[in-house]
């Protein structure tokens, strides 16, 4: 009998990501809150607004796209009290996020069957620290879970898939450094399929969009996968540094166009960037964010929610709920 | 993804140059224009404030409105500007009193450090230096591990205490190790670490106590957005970070941030990582950063890929053989294969500086999938066939055209450009014993 469970969506704001969030919030963006405060809706309202939305590198078109949107609804609905101009744009900005969030997939794990984590990125963007909690999170539900090192290519990026195995306590199907990472990820679906694993996460060598030779590897990677099991890797996750510009609209993208990205996972929320990119990559690619990534530890893992992702970055504590 | 500002310029002057006489208020419509520009590529929108504030007084001066070509002049000035900022001299690792010269690597996590100590160690090796690698990262798992592989790889030796030692004693007795055994310079790898981090930068600071290093560099991801200056001038508050290492600029960052450290810090910029491969790290130079902002192209960088490519005697061969007019198919097939692993076709024309609006329609019209067609037609011939491609006939094309599954149409116009191409190349070959070059190129290129 197939048992199929479904992955747990909470409905409550997540406690934890809030609390990750909370150096992240301490910045410059209370001050979103603060504009508000003053007694009218004046042009250097919206100028001010404009520059808050670029510093945290929500971009050009988009932080012209919401402030635009705002002065729209202000004008159509007669609205003068500065309070509920700030309650629409934050309204605005979790709507776009939204626009994404409703594209995840609902995945549904299967018994006897792998479900495959196909784990990408540029290099550097924290993807081998996030497989950890990617690990630590199934486990969380009571799912066996194994980890790959496909990253054969960066000096001991084994050895530290191998200290976080031991760490979370997985096993971890590895090679040499150098070996074909095609060998590694067939070796580790086989033996995930022997061992009856819930769970299979696989980590990838950092590689940047502009390299097309290695682009091409990461769709050889998931053609291997697929062979073994048709309908693996169920997700297959792009890792962005939240400190990124707007590249990382570039590298989601490119990534998608490579290997059907089905959720993103924004990390280094601990610090104060504010992972504006997260909206222009809502807005012009679609790409579900499914995860955030808030510390160092395993735990250190969220699930994305549009609404605490907007109050706890650009509202600031306490307000916006 | 993003129009360039050069593009931009040329259309915003081009709608203006309309009306005729341009008036202080179009110049605006173009500082518009820059702004915007400079901030999708990731420069602090309060350098770009005062940048947009600085050039808009030099067009003005410079009279851009007179200019028959006021986007060129524009850009021009843009272009100087950013120059400026940026250092137009290189500004070298700094020499010590006395020796060993101390370099400290500091970052965010992710930013590129353990890489770029070991790059720097090969760099300074080359120059004739004795260098040792300190692993003072003790906090990610292996992080020690990896600065020792890449000692291994370049047969470079590493300093390290494992993980349970403190980083400032490591740092201490690394020192003293190099003095006993004459290394120099010695290059500390430190810990990714948050910016905000009190007990972490502290950390860094008692460092940078114990050994005084003559340089500290801030080793900083060239895709960084908005928070590189904050991420800098924290950096550079505690510790007076006296370089930059731009890293990742192999990938297409338009690399805005490095723009805004050096603006906001005076920072200079000493070296740029273009790559994986441990010698791929490069001095900065303005310029070509520059270009890169406004995204003007970078035929360097197109250059360089080329070379990547092909090797000095296999790029004479070839010359050769075109020249007496023996280029045939197996070079051809030869070639495309180098041009297909540089990189899909249009990224390969953004390189190219002023392209970008002209090929948009070009790029509909050769199509990486023309290269696989063409492929797919050399690979079905015999080694013959590609050697005298001129003698091939009916019966062959026919065959040919099966093996690649295409139309036989598809073959004879393929062999009949061939034909023309290497007459091309004859009449080249002629001028060039001639010793004169054709002032009009007969390309017809898409």
């Amino acid at each position: 009998m197939i048992l199929k469970r479904m992955f747990k969506r909470r409905q409550e704001p997540d406690v934890q990501m809030e609390q990750g969030l909370e150096k992240t919030r301490k910045g410059v963006f209370r001050e979103i809150t603060k504009l508000f405060d003053r007694a009218e809706l004046d042009d250097e309202l919206f100028e001010d607004l404009e520059m808050l939305l670029i510093q945290a590198d929500v971009g050009w078109d988009v932080s012209q796209q919401l402030v635009q949107e705002l002065q729209d609804r202000i004008q159509e609905d007669h609205i003068t009290n500065p309070a509920d101009a700030r309650e629409i744009l934050r309204l605005e900005m979790i709507k776009l996020l939204e626009l994404a969030t409703q594209n995840r997939k609902i995945k549904l794990l299967q018994r006897g069957v792998p479900f495959v984590i196909l784990v990408a990125g540029v290099n550097g963007t924290g993807k081998t620290t996030s497989i950890a909690k990617l690990a630590q999170y199934h486990k969380r539900f009571g799912r066996s879970v194994m980890l790959a090192a496909g990253d054969t290519f960066r000096a001991a990026a084994i050895d530290q898939i191998k200290v976080w195995g031991e760490r979370v306590d997985v096993p971890v199907v590895a090679h040499q450094q150098g070996a074909d990472p095609g060998a590694v990820v067939f070796d580790s679906v086989q033996s995930a399929q022997q061992r009856g694993v819930d769970v299979l996460i696989i980590d990838t060598a950092g590689r940047l969009q502009t390299k097309h030779n290695l682009m091409a590897e990461l769709q050889k990677l998931r053609k291997i996968i697929q062979k073994q099991i048709p309908e693996a890797p169920q997700e297959v996750i792009l890792v962005l540094d939240a400190t990124t510009g707007q590249n990382g609209l570039v590298q989601a993208a490119e990534f998608t166009k490579s290997v059907e990205i089905t959720d993103l996972m924004i990390t280094k929320l601990d610090g104060t960037a504010k992972g504006g990119i997260a909206f222009s990559v809502a807005k012009e690619i679609g790409t579900p964010i499914a995860y955030i990534g808030t510390g160092e530890r395993a735990t250190d893992l969220a699930e994305f929610n549009p609404e605490t992702y907007v109050d706890s970055l650009f509202f600031g504590e306490g307000e916006g709920f | 993804m993003f129009e360039t500002l050069s593009d931009r310029l040329n259309d915003t002057f081009a709608k203006l140059g309309r009306k005729g006489r341009l008036t202080e208020k179009d110049v605006d419509e173009a500082m518009r224009d820059v702004r915007r520009a400079l901030l999708e590529a990731d420069v602090n929108f309060k350098v770009v404030k005062q940048f947009v504030a600085s050039v808009k007084e030099r067009a003005l001066g410079q009279d851009v409105m007179q200019s028959l070509t006021p986007a060129q002049t524009a850009i021009g000035i843009v272009n100087e500007e950013l120059i400026k900022i940026l250092g137009e001299e290189r500004v070298p690792l700094n020499t010590p009193d006395r020796p060993p010269q101390t370099i400290m690597m500091v970052g965010l996590q992710g930013s590129g450090k353990t890489t770029h100590t070991g790059k720097l160690a090969l760099h300074m090796r080359k120059q004739g230096r004795n260098p040792l690698m300190v692993a003072a990262d003790v906090y990610r798992p292996a992080a020690v591990n990896q600065l020792q592989a890449l000692g291994k790889q370049i047969d470079m030796p590493v300093y390290d205490e494992g993980t349970e030692s403190d980083p400032v004693d490591i740092a201490r007795n690394a020192m003293r190790f190099a003095q006993e055994r004459g290394f120099n310079p010695v290059i500390i790898d430190t810990a990714g670490r948050l910016q905000i981090d009190e007990r972490l930068m502290q950390e860094l600071v008692n460092i940078k106590e114990r050994v005084t290093p003559s340089d500290i560099l801030l080793v900083a991801d060239a895709m960084t957005g908005q928070e590189a200056v904050g991420v800098a001038e924290a950096f550079h508050d505690q510790l007076d970070v006296t370089g930059l290492v731009l890293t990742k600029m192999d990938g297409d960052a338009r690399g805005g941030a490095a723009l805004s450290i050096r603006a906001v810090t005076g920072v200079p910029i000493k070296f740029i990582g273009t790559g994986e491969k441990l010698d791929a790290l490069e001095p900065f130079y303005p310029d070509r950063l520059a270009s890169r902002i406004l995204g003007m192209g970078d035929v360097l960088s197109l250059i360089e890929r080329a070379q990547e490519q092909t090797t000095e005697e296999d790029a004479e061969r070839l010359q050769d053989r075109m020249m007496k007019g023996q280029f045939d198919l197996e070079d051809f097939l030869d070639q495309l294969q180098k041009i297909k692993s540089m990189g899909p076709l249009d990224q390969l024309l953004d390189m190219i500086p002023g392209l970008g609006a002209q090929m948009r329609q070009a790029r509909t019209q050769v199509s990486d999938d023309d290269y696989k067609r063409i492929e797919a037609i050399i690979q079905s011939m015999t080694p013959w066939e590609r050697r005298h491609p001129e003698r091939i006939s009916n019966s062959r094309r026919r065959r040919i055209a099966r093996g690649a599954g295409r139309d036989r149409q598809e073959v004879n116009q393929m062999l009949s450009q061939f034909k023309e191409m290497q007459k091309m190349m004859g009449q080249f070959g002629q001028m060039a014993k001639k010793g004169k070059m054709p002032k009009n190129l007969p390309f017809n290129f898409p």
